[in-house]
């Protein structure tokens, strides 16, 4: 398969759209977790009642899709391939949970990517919306449209008193969890993130990496959500996170110009290295491809580097990822042989913004 | 602060140790302190879940600690009557196993959901449309009985009687609501 048609069918709308704030903001995202009132819970239920949920939820797409989406495809987890798994896991169109652990997961998907409701998760039904940029507001209301939609046939586990009643008691209430991905280098090489994140954690925010493990940041891309579901109204929450994130990117914005006029030269350089390693390098492992992006991606936003398009770090970053570079190879490969495909994938995609 | 065992990555575990009053002071990066493994008594590879956390949360729980002393009559076994979930299940795995447990648990789980949600305890945001529907007249009608209040606070008595005259018209419609149900 040529690269272009295989990332063209790789790419999510999320990852080659530019939304609002892009240059800082990858991706918004809204999750909200609901629970089928008749059913045990996933960590219990019967082979039969899981059957059921699914049954349920393909009855009411059957019944009147949600037109408004297009299309949208169930997917049934015991009927995927492993690396089929892994690479829906990758476009964090499924959790890493529904890919290894459910029985009888399953993902209903519509065709843009923007939504996936995962179904016989650790709830029974988890509706995800993944938007491009800094859209939570926008993401919020397409899920609340789709779970209006949803209820319409389908009576949810709700209590007067502590709402929407989950599996695990850290999402009673709205069962809202609401996302940004941020890629904050100007706040990393300044060294003020490791002040920032203890501050925001304070304001009932987490901070983390959301590659690489424990308190790294792969591609300097950090993950900003809520944790609080109970006691705040949807809106309230996403409101709060949203002026959080809000100076986050005021503070990353000041952070590069300081960057800019106090070291041009050293972070010119260190930009066209990184391009140079990208472009040439024949073994490259994901940590160096995740960092060399990052800089790429940097010296775009801050006019370094010019014809290239400014999605490379949504996609490569996904893209370079182990099931993705297996899928492109079509077949399993050993971690030595990832870092040669990995080289050669970046290196070909490179060449693409060339032409 | 700089891993002192590999001195390359950050380190993010800090201990202290006090043995026969010596104290020595430990700054490790995740990795070498999985390696140090059991000097920490930090568990495999995969490490602390969110689970284990919330399962530590919940054992330091007063009512729990008290439960664990008469586990002796089996009458005082607390367990979910729909899932047959026990309560001291629950606080190992963190997880409920049906809608009914919240009820079952009531009690004991009030100060958990405070500590989780920061002294929350009452869910203040989205009503599902159908079956939530006279909890939307319920909750209209406790916001305008407060909005009542404020206005006579502020003596804005011609305002309040026009509240309270829509207070009136969503109860009776409340109350209609609740006998169809039935």
């Amino acid at each position: 398969m040529s690269l272009e048609r295989f990332i063209n069918q790789a790419v999510s709308s999320w990852m080659s759209a530019e939304g609002p704030d892009s240059d800082i903001i990858l991706s918004s995202r809204i999750r909200l977790a609901r629970n089928i009132s008749q059913f045990k819970f996933p960590i219990l239920f019967s082979n039969d009642e899981a059957k059921s949920v699914i049954h349920k939820i393909k009855e009411r797409v059957d019944d009147s899709s949600f037109t408004k989406l297009g299309n949208m495809e169930l997917l049934l987890m015991d009927e995927l391939q492993p690396l089929q798994k892994r690479v829906l896991m990758e476009k964090h169109l499924i959790s890493p949970y529904l890919a290894e652990n459910s029985s009888y997961g399953a993902c209903l998907l519509s065709e843009n990517e923007e939504l996936s409701i995962m179904i016989n998760e650790e709830d029974h039904i988890r509706i995800q919306c993944l938007f491009p940029g800094f859209q939570l507001l926008e993401a919020l209301e397409m899920a609340n449209e789709i779970d209006d939609w949803l209820e319409e046939k389908i009576d949810y586990a709700f209590d007067e008193n502590i709402g929407y009643l989950t599996s695990c008691p850290t999402n009673v209430g709205t069962g809202l969890r609401a996302s940004v991905m941020m890629h904050l280098p100007g706040l990393v090489l300044t060294q003020q993130i490791n002040r920032i994140i203890p501050a925001i954690n304070q304001l009932g925010l987490v901070v983390r990496g959301i590659y690489g493990e424990g308190s790294e940041a792969l591609g300097n891309i950090f993950q900003v959500s809520n944790q609080l579901t109970l006691g705040k109204s949807e809106i309230d929450i996403v409101e709060d996170l949203k002026s959080v994130v809000s100076q986050l990117i005021s503070q990353e914005r000041s952070a590069r110009e300081a960057l800019e006029k106090t070291s041009n030269i050293q972070l010119e350089d260190r930009v066209f290295r990184s391009f140079g390693i990208l472009s040439n390098s024949r073994i490259i492992e994901s940590k160096e491809a995740a960092r060399c992006l990052s800089d790429v991606r940097l010296g775009i936003d801050m006019g370094y580097l010019s014809d290239i398009s400014k999605n490379i770090l949504n996609e490569l970053m996904i893209l370079t990822q182990p099931g993705f570079l297996q899928q492109y190879a079509g077949g399993p490969l050993r971690p030595h042989e990832r870092d040669i495909r990995r080289a050669s994938l970046i290196r070909e995609r490179l060449k693409m913004e060339n032409q | 602060m700089i891993c002192q065992e590999c001195n390359q990555r950050p380190a993010t575990l800090h201990f202290t140790k006090i043995v026969n009053a010596e104290k020595a002071e430990y700054h490790l990066c995740e990795k070498c302190a999985q390696e140090k493994g059991d000097m920490f008594m930090l568990s495999g590879a995969t490490g602390f879940s969110i689970n284990n956390l919330l399962a530590g949360l919940l054992n330091m729980d007063p009512t729990v600690k008290k439960k664990e002393q008469d586990t002796f009559e089996e009458e005082t076994i607390l367990q979910c009557d729909q899932c047959s979930m026990t309560f001291q299940q629950f606080i190992k795995i963190g997880r409920f196993g049906c809608a009914h447990c919240y009820k079952a648990f009531e009690e004991q789980l009030k100060p958990i959901l405070r500590r989780l949600h920061s002294g929350n305890s009452s869910h203040n945001g989205k009503i599902p449309a159908r079956i939530g529907g006279s909890l939307h007249l319920k909750k209209n009608i406790e916001e305008l009985k407060y909005q009542l209040k404020e206005s006579i606070s502020r003596e804005e008595f011609e305002k309040a009687a026009e509240i309270r005259d829509e207070i009136r018209l969503l109860e009776s419609q409340l109350n209609t609501n609740l006998e169809g149900g039935k």
